[in-house]
Order: C-alpha cells, then structure tokens, then sequence
C-alpha cells in the first residue's frame, strides 16, 4: 500500500512539473541559420521585452522550406536567403511589414535595400539582415602565386586538394560562372554544360562540404575551398595564411533576410524582434559575433578597428560589387532539373 | 478461469504503455511512410516511387550501401566474437560492470562520436600525425568508404557485442565438459557445441548491425565528404531537397524489404530458441 501511495505521490509531481514549467510568458517562435547571432542577443532581447524566444535553427533554405512545407511547425520570424524569400513571397506564404512598427529600418543601408529589390520588390516582405559574397578561400603556403579565377577549382594540379559547396545552387553558380553563363539561367544546353564541367571536376575534389569547409581549412586540410564571404573572415582569425578572393569572373552576392510567415502567430513580438535587430549595437555585437557582413550602415560607422571596418572581405569594392549576381528561385521545375543534375555529379 | 481472465487483463495493463507506444509511434508512421510511398501527388496509386530504385544514380548507392553494410557487420562479428569468448572464459562475477563497459561510449551523442572519428582520420589529423611522429607515410582514409566502414563499425560494435557475449555467457559449462569428456578436441567443441548454441547471438547481432549501417546517412555525410552517396542519402535528399515525400517513401520501402528479409531471416534461427535479444 505504502508503495503504492509512494508510486502516486511522484506521479502527481511529475505531472504538476511537466505543467508547471510551462511559464505564462509571451513566447515568439524563431527560425534562423545555425550559429548565426550572438547568444547574449537573444538574452537580452528576451530580458528587455519579457518574450520567451523559441529559437530554433536551419543548415539551408531547403531545410527551411522543406519543414514550413510540411506545415509541422510554425514560426513568427524567419531568416531565409534572397532566392527563397522570392519564391516564399511568390507561393504567397510571406506577409507584408508594418514599416510603422519597425522605426529601426532606417539604419538599413540603401544600397542594401535596392538590391532587395531583386527578390523582394518594393521591398514589402524583408528587412536585411546579414550579407556577403560567394568565393574562394585558399591557403598561399599551398598554392603557387596568387588566385583570381574559379579555373582552380578545375585544374589537376590541385587533385585532392580542393573543397567544392555541397549546395546545389551555389556549386552550379560557380560552373556556370565560370563558363560564363548566368548562374540563374534556366537554358537546359548551359546546365548540361554545367554538369559536365562538375562531374568532371569531381575526381580531383577532396570532399563537398558546407559547414565543415571553415574547420577544414584552418586545419589546413586542403588548399582551395568555395567559401561564403562571412566564413572567411572567422577562418583569418584562426589561420593567417588563408586569403579570400572574389574570382574575376564574378560571383553570387547573396542577402539573408526578417521575413514574417504568413501564417506567424506573435506578429506584434515578431516585429519587436526584427526592429531590435536592426539596432545599431545589436548589429555590431552580432557582426562582432558571426562575421558576416552587415547592412546595418549605422552599425558600421560604430565598428572600432579599422582593419574590419575596411576590410574588402566585409566590405567589398563596387567594382568587386558589380561582377556579383542574386539568386533569383527559377520556378519548381527548374529547381528540380537542377537537382536531377546535381545528382550526376558527385 | 477467473484467475486465468486476471491473468489476461494484468498482462494487458503492463503492456498497455508499450502497446500504445508501439502504435503511436511504429506502426502508424509505417503506414504512413507505405501510403505516401505508394500514392503519387494527387494521393493515386503508383508504384513509380518504387521503381525508382531502378534509375542507375540510386541502383548504384543501394548497392554501395549493401556492400559498405556487410563489410561492417562482418567486422563487427570478427572483433565481437572473439572478446565475447575471452570474456566468457574470464568467468567474471559482475557482469553488469562488463555490459556498462560497452554501453559506455554508446552514452556520447552518436553524431559526436562520428565527428570526433573526422578529427582523427583526417589528413593531417590525430591518426596520421602519430603515423608520420613514428616515419610512417600517413594514411588517406577520410572522404573514402573505408572511412565509412570505420565510422559504422565503431559506432554500431555495442550491438554485436552485446547480444553474442548474452548468447555464449548463457551456454552451460557442463556442456563444453561433457563434449570433452566424450573425446572432441577444442575445435571440434567449438564448432560442434558452442557455435550452434551461440548461433542466436550472432543472427541477433548481425541485424542489429546491419540494418543501422544499411540506412545511414549521417556516418556517410561526415565521413564520407559528400562524395560517397548512400541511399540513405538519397532518401534525405528526396525529403529535404525535392520535397517529394512520395519519392522518399517509396525508396525507403524498398530498403525496409531488405529489413523484412533480414528479419525473417531472424525468425528463421530464433524459433527454437528463446531469444537472445540486445538486452
């Protein structure tokens, strides 16, 4: 009998545990990459408007869109790439911002804001978050002279020695790059191409990674990866002998934007959120954090070391600006013949 | 009667949890994963998805994926199978401490584990700095199946382990006396006696083995570089990348008739003896 009272007893506090943990606080759901914020700016945000934030994270926008698809999950703010907020905005899963609520906007760069235009014109579903550039990132003890061409990628003399972007759209973007078509055509002729330069180049890559590009070469595993700008910068401070380059031919400039999904249930909250992170100091914390380039221009006056502040690799030149393309979402069928093809290549 | 009837709801009380456990969280995802495997877009039947598994790029990762499957399961038995024996001629008295030992790494996260087997197989990681400490030429296993093999066999080993030292540590000593008694040498003992009667462990062991490695996609990502495909990896890329759950169903039916098969493979050894499972 004792027993069973005892059994009981912990029972109820277990049940009286699961619930009563379950605080009363106004909670706002977040979906951003991984590691990309400043932890204690997600504390301090929740301290200063008393919001539980439910953080969670994704490793590409597919993942993103893969699980909002399913409609598993629903998220108040979500941090999705130029290309994918074009097509979330076209299947009309996005909804349009309430500029009145979001003061801090005006910290924005224009510049950023016009380039927004090409996925999100009118600019009526994004607020700019982080940015950067698509390059190479190469170790100059390993290799001879200096790189300016993404033909190294190609070149035997590098076998086993490169790391190629196991994503489909920025892999293809360097091929096609490279063999001087658009990276957003939808011309079946040039994506074959683009595949045939891809598989080809296959045997001399040593592995295709995302993620584990930045650990690989700081080990000094390899002498050549395809790297994003923001990644660079973090490889420079742990390896001084890593040098990034935005190869002549040009390259893919991407925006990783706030959007609120549709169907988002803490509007007001979700608001609150993008506009604190347009905040000049949140900003530079994050930048400080994560390395990825910000479009937050007021947050950019603030940065101290010049170093950074003028760093090509944050802040590249016009010049470097111009030879640089966004992705554009060509459409599901489209999308899919690109991964049909990129199944070929590896 | 009435006791009998007791019996019956007592029995049905404790394994009610588990029951409603089970169907939860087995056997309606099951259906689900056959309904959306055998249905196209509109929810028609098809058995497109299936076929599927006849385009070559996917053939040939099946393939890869049975081949890297049985190489690990095989290691694993060859490494298990002789601890196991030494562990049952030690005759220890906890043998709670000796099954803690192998559950021990299996308390590390297994993407952890597998992250951890990156640092030391790399180029110029932990295994080939030591190799060229001593003059050795290092060695370029990483981003290679070989690399693959090791990663399944380290993190699944516990599995193998496990339920041949359950199947040999149960085996009386008066029979291996007895075998002697009447004249057979260690070999004959061996292969007479105690083979046969471990026989369940190692079925057990080798399922248990098998079907993690043959549906990986983790130990192939990490491992592998990205350029040893599994299905595994395929099945992943049709959820996350097409979207075309339909797809990835009808590919992941294909791979659980391998389970099936292994599975009755099981039944098959099992029937007359109790079983001889994981725990």
């Amino acid at each position: 009998m004792r027993k069973k009272l005892l059994f009981a007893a912990l029972l109820t506090l277990l049940c009286i545990l699961s619930f009563g943990c379950q605080s009363k606080k106004e909670k706002l759901y977040v979906y951003n990459w991984g590691e990309y914020i400043d932890p204690e700016v997600l504390e301090a945000f929740e301290e200063e408007y008393d919001i539980e934030v439910v953080y969670s994270t994704f490793d590409s926008n597919e993942e993103m869109y893969a699980k909002l698809h399913s409609g598993t999950a629903t998220y108040d703010v979500i941090c999705p790439s130029d290309y994918m907020i074009n097509r979330m905005a076209q299947e009309g899963l996005l909804q349009e911002l309430n500029k009145d609520n979001l003061p801090n906007l005006e910290n924005i760069g224009a510049e950023y804001m016009t380039s927004s235009q090409n996925f999100d014109p009118g600019n009526k579903y994004s607020v700019p978050y982080c940015w950067g550039t698509v390059g190479i990132l190469y170790n100059k003890t390993m290799v001879e002279g200096e790189i300016t061409s993404w033909g190294v990628l190609f070149d035997e003399t590098y076998k086993g020695q490169i790391l190629m972007i196991d994503s489909v759209r920025d892999a293809y973007m360097v091929a096609l790059t490279y063999l001087g078509y658009s990276q957003n055509t939808t011309n079946r002729d040039e994506i074959q191409e683009a595949t045939e330069l891809l598989h080809s180049q296959s045997s001399l890559v040593q592995a295709y990674v995302v993620d584990q590009v930045r650990d690989k070469m700081v080990g000094n595993e390899a002498a050549i990866g395809v790297i994003y700008s923001g990644e660079a910068i973090y490889t420079q401070r742990s390896n001084s002998d890593l040098v990034y380059v935005v190869p002549e031919e040009g390259s893919n400039v991407w925006i990783d934007s706030w959007v609120i999904p549709k169907d988002a249930k803490n509007v007001s909250a979700a608001e609150k959120w993008i506009d604190y992170m347009c905040r000049p100091e949140v900003a530079l914390k994050n930048f400080d954090y994560i390395t990825y380039s910000t479009p937050n221009a007021a947050a950019k006056e603030l940065i101290t070391d010049e170093d950074i502040k003028n760093s090509l690799i944050a802040f590249p030149d016009e010049a470097t600006l111009a030879r640089c393309e966004t992705f554009q979402y060509l459409g599901e069928e489209n999308e899919h013949y690109y991964l049909d093809e990129w199944a070929k290549v590896k | 009667m009435k006791n009998k009837k007791k019996a019956f709801w007592n029995q049905a009380l404790l394994s009610g949890p588990y029951l409603l456990w089970m169907g939860l969280f087995i056997l309606i995802p099951l259906f689900i994963v056959l309904y959306y495997g055998l249905t196209d877009g509109s929810g028609a039947f098809t058995l497109e998805n299936v076929k599927k598994i006849s385009e070559p790029i996917y053939m040939r990762s099946l393939l890869l994926s049975l081949k890297l499957s049985l190489y690990s399961t095989l290691i694993c038995l060859l490494i298990a199978y002789p601890l196991a024996m030494v562990l049952r001629s030690l005759h220890l008295k906890n043998q709670n401490l000796i099954v803690m030992v192998f559950i021990l790494p299996m308390w590390i996260n297994f993407l952890l584990r597998t992250i951890a087997w990156l640092t030391i197989l790399e180029n110029n990681g932990v295994l080939n700095s030591f190799l060229r400490l001593l003059g050795f030429q290092g060695l370029s296993i990483i981003n290679t199946p070989a690399a693959i093999v090791v990663g399944m066999v380290y993190d699944f080993l516990p599995f193998m382990i496990l339920p041949v030292y359950n199947s040999l540590a149960k085996i009386d000593d008066n029979l291996v006396a007895a075998s002697k008694d009447l004249g057979a040498n260690s070999l004959q003992t061996f292969r007479r006696v105690i083979l046969p009667l471990s026989l369940p462990g190692i079925i057990s062991g080798i399922t248990m083995v098998f079907i993690p490695s043959l549906t990986t996609f983790a130990i192939s990502q990490i491992l592998g570089g990205g350029k040893q495909n599994l299905i595994g990896n395929f099945i992943e890329q049709q959820f996350l990348l097409y979207y075309d759950w339909n797809a990835g169903s009808g590919l992941s039916l294909v791979l659980m008739i391998f389970i099936l098969i292994s599975m009755a493979f099981v039944a098959k050894f099992d029937k007359k003896q109790e079983g001889t499972n994981l725990w």
